[in-house]
């Protein structure tokens, strides 16, 4: 009955796991002393939402 | 700087602030809205940078590197989930016309007024202090510009007061206008994202002032002695996992958040944009954050919280300080503003109105009177609150208190959108449970720490007890304060809200409710109606009016039904009324009109199940419908050739008396030709019709499909004849007898016999009539090395009307669909395939009858 998940809400749900993992004990070891990192490890989560979500053409 | 040059910058911002946002109102109402871009909609979420923020964020980087980041990551975190998550609680709030998240929650949870008002209090209660923060930002931001200030002043000649009376009035212009709380603020989140852009550029440039201006790049700033402080690990490292989990949630459950990222968005494709959009703008704010702090301990600045202001004073910068004065104003009045809007709906919905519902009379007045009121309240309690607070800790540290409040709204929220089981007495538990956990373990120490509880409350914890210390309850220790207060009320909340609704099942109110929210994307979700009972529609309607005003309900309910309402109108009525009230009140409202019944579990089941049932046998009629036109507009086209060219001849024939006769005999022999083919036409109209409605007749007996072959081969034979083809049959010896109709099984090979005329070669054509048994069928395969069917066209033409290939010149374009039909009346199959012959080869399956009904 439950409309199958679409491509773009399951790599939203990777996405969102694999950041969750990324922004905790992983840049918590860089950001002594190496902010450029975090910062740009922060930009790259956020190209990929924009390139999922603006590729998606579901209207649901 | 001269004070009144900085009051007099605030009022005129404050006054800029009023024009923009009469301005994007009038624009609304000429119909050229400004806030139904996605940009505009992405800037109004950046209300989530308040002035706790703006200044706090360098601040918490003097004292310890990146530990101010994770109040972005945690945001940047929802927004990856904002396309399908906030998704569903944008549709169910455009579809219910949700309010607030108490209206939210409650209304999920069987419309209570109960959990709604829970939920308002705990909000009050984490808001008010809130509010009074951003105050004291601005007063403190005010000492730093104009120079030191003196001792406070009395109320009225402090201009925090006035601030505060501003901004409430500001909020009763724009957030507070209408009724329908539902319905869009255009002013305020054209303000509000204004603002965003204020505060983001003023930071921008005051960053960029001091890194280049100041000093001689990053490199420099970064290498001078005593700007370590903010390369080092966060100072509260522990947190930084309870931070980002806290931020994650209060981007969506702190209640300006939820006013403007779901009832003030007008469109959901918004959240697109937003996913990104609104993350990347936070990383933009932040950039300047440990320079700026590096550079104030560089220089020996004091006070970190003030360093955005201070720095551009040091470097002698004054009209950039007073912009950066602006941008901590934008931060804070945004954030009270939307706050206040949000918060005071929430109250006057599903805290005062639910007292006052008994009374007779209209009540919209009262509603928005109540509403403005609440929003006057709101700030002078956050006015008064800064007054006595002062410099408390328990001020300072509010804003992670307050998010910690909200973030107890988590499991009610999830569990409204994802299962179906949650019930009102589980949100109800949980979320107490986690209130009071909250109170007791981060609310009270820091009341207890600002010196209004005995200091002993926290060590050695109360009456001496050591596992009741608020920060090491129950002993747990190794846990900083906040992931320990987070710890025992998120978890214990989640954990009561499961088993306490676990524990009943839902009553049909619950589950309709759930039903409503959970399958929110699913088509047939709206097409459900809960309601039993009996309604008139003008009680309805009356009801209506004492809210919305008489003119007003008389347009809803134009066209609808008069007399007895069904139960949509009941729906509907309802959901008009929550965009008003609220869904609590709005229930009570409409239960206290009509006669109910009861709904039990059962009916939940059955109503589901009738919506989808009603809704699958719509898109069947549609699609039925859409074939019939089709089939129509094919036949009158196949009509109309052989009509075209019998009335061409027969006209020549008319005009021309003098025609030779030699001449005159053929144009007469085409017109019987092309009678022939609209009588044929016709009939196998007519054939289809009857078949496909089931009635033609059928007169089944014994068939042997040797003999059928036979028949049908000797009247093809002529039509081959003529185009000089061979026929060739193969029938195995001895089969078995079928259950059929023998004319209609005659027809079938006979039109298959016909095709494979048209198509071969004229004067070499191949055509092979095979008969065999396969497992239980027996196979009849017509075989021809005309130029065949591509695989792609192999169902295509056993559609009407629809002949294969370029190739074909005549042919009704039924004859196979006929075919098609007879076969699986018949119980059997028939289809496509390449032919040893070179062409098509059509193969038709007939089951045999089952050895028990073999005839004797």
């Amino acid at each position: 009955m439950k409309p199958p998940r679409s491509p773009a809400a399951q790599r939203l749900l990777a996405l969102f796991v694999g950041a969750a993992l990324l922004f905790d004990f992983p840049l918590l070891g860089l950001a002594r002393g190496r902010a450029l990192a975090v910062f740009a490890a922060w930009a790259v989560v956020i190209a990929l939402v924009a390139w999922i979500v603006e590729r998606d053409d579901d209207r649901r | 700087m001269a004070p009144a040059l900085v009051i007099g910058t605030a009022f005129a911002y404050l006054l800029a602030l009023f024009a923009l946002a009469a301005w994007a109102d009038r624009r609304a109402a000429a119909g050229r809205s400004l806030i139904g871009r996605p940009w505009v909609y992405t800037l109004s979420l950046g209300v989530y940078c308040s002035a706790w923020t703006y200044f706090g964020s360098v601040g918490r980087a003097a004292a310890g590197g990146l530990g101010f980041l994770p109040i972005y990551l945690g945001p940047t975190l929802a927004m990856v989930l904002a396309w399908t998550l906030v998704r569903r609680i944008v549709r169910v709030a455009r579809r219910y016309r949700i309010t607030s998240i108490a209206d939210f929650i409650g209304s999920r949870y069987g419309a209570s007024r109960t959990l709604a008002g829970a939920v308002t209090l705990l909000a009050l209660v984490g808001v008010v202090p809130y509010v009074a923060l951003q105050l004291k930002a601005i007063a403190s931001a005010y000492a730093v510009v104009a120079g030191a200030r003196a001792a406070a002043p009395a109320w009225w000649a402090d201009g925090m007061f006035w601030v505060a009376l501003v901004l409430a009035g500001f909020t009763i212009a724009f957030g507070a206008r209408g009724l329908d709380a539902s319905e869009r603020h255009e002013g305020l989140v054209a303000a509000i994202a204004a603002e965003s852009v204020v505060k983001l550029l003023a930071f921008v440039a005051v960053g960029a002032f001091v890194v280049w201006g100041m000093f001689d790049g990053p490199a420099d700033l970064f290498a001078r002695p005593g700007a370590a402080p903010a390369l080092q690990a966060p100072a509260d490292g522990g947190a930084w996992f309870a931070l980002v989990a806290l931020s994650m949630f209060s981007v969506l459950l702190l209640p300006r958040q939820f006013q403007v990222m779901v009832v003030e968005n007008v469109d959901e494709g918004h959240l697109r944009r937003a996913g990104w959009g609104f993350p990347a703008y936070l990383l933009a704010i932040n950039v300047f954050v440990l320079p700026l702090a590096a550079a104030g301990l560089a220089l020996g600045l004091p006070d970190p919280e003030t360093y955005v202001l201070a720095l551009p004073l040091a470097g002698g910068a004054k009209t950039l300080a007073l912009l950066a004065f602006v941008g901590g104003l934008s931060a804070a009045t945004g954030m009270v503003v939307v706050e206040a809007t949000a918060v005071a709906t929430m109250v006057c919905n599903d805290l005062v109105l639910p007292l006052l519902l008994g009374r007779g009379g209209a009540l919209g007045g009262l509603v928005l009177a109540i509403r403005r009121a609440a929003i006057v309240v709101l700030l002078l309690l956050g006015y008064a609150y800064f007054r006595i607070a002062g410099e408390a800790y328990a001020l300072a540290s509010i804003g992670l208190i307050s998010f910690a409040a909200v973030a107890q709204f988590a499991p009610a929220l999830l569990g409204a959108l994802y299962w179906k089981g949650g019930t009102r007495a589980g949100a109800l538990a949980g979320l107490g449970t986690g209130a009071l956990l909250w109170a007791y373990t981060l609310m009270l120490p820091s009341i207890a720490r600002s010196g209004w509880l005995p200091a002993g409350f926290v060590e050695p914890g109360p009456f001496g007890l050591a596992w009741l210390r608020p920060e090491h309850l129950f002993g747990l220790q190794g846990l900083d304060n906040l992931s320990h207060a987070l710890f025992w009320s998120l978890g214990l909340n989640a954990a009561v809200f499961v088993a306490v609704s676990l524990a009943r099942p839902p009553s049909a109110r619950e589950a309709a409710r759930a039903l409503q929210f959970v399958d929110v994307l699913e088509p047939a979700a709206g097409e459900r109606v809960f309601w039993r009972g009996r309604a008139r529609a003008a009680d309805l309607q009356a009801l209506v009016a004492r809210f919305v005003g008489a003119e007003r309900a008389a347009a809803l309910f134009a066209g609808r039904p008069q007399g007895f309402a069904d139960g949509r109108l009941v729906q509907f009525a309802e959901t008009q009324l929550a965009g008003a009230v609220g869904a609590a009140s709005a229930r009570a409202l409409v239960a206290s009109v009509v006669e109910e019944q009861a709904l039990a579990p059962a009916d939940i089941a059955r109503i589901v199940e009738e919506a989808n049932t009603l809704r699958q046998a719509n898109a069947k009629l549609e699609s039925l419908d859409r074939l019939k036109d089709d089939f129509i507009s094919s036949v009158t086209h196949e009509l109309r050739t052989p009509l075209t060219s019998i009335r061409a001849v027969a006209e020549l024939l008319r005009d021309e008396p003098e025609m030779a006769a030699p001449e005159r005999a053929r144009f007469v022999a085409i017109v019987v030709d092309e009678s022939e083919r609209l009588s044929r036409l016709v009939n196998q109209v007519l054939d289809l019709a009857k078949i496909e409605s089931g009635q033609a007749e059928w007169r089944d007996g014994d068939v042997d499909l040797r003999e059928a072959a036979r028949q049908a081969a000797r009247s093809a034979g002529a039509l081959l004849r003529e185009r000089g083809a061979v026929l060739e049959v193969r029938a195995d010896e001895a089969l078995p007898p079928l259950r059929a109709d023998a004319d209609r099984l005659q027809q079938v090979l006979l039109n298959l016999l016909g095709n494979a005329a048209k198509f071969v070669p004229e004067g070499r054509g191949r055509v092979r009539l095979s008969l065999w048994r396969e497992g239980g069928e027996l196979r009849a395969a017509v075989d021809d090395n005309g130029p065949g069917v591509p695989a792609a066209e192999r169902e295509l033409v056993f559609e009407k009307f629809r002949q294969g290939g370029a190739t074909r010149a005549q042919g009704t374009g039924l004859g196979l669909p006929i075919s098609r039909r007879i076969v699986e009346h018949l119980g059997g199959r028939i289809w496509i395939e390449d032919s040893t012959l070179g062409g098509a080869r059509f193969v038709v399956g007939l089951p045999l009858p089952r050895p028990q009904e073999t005839p004797r």
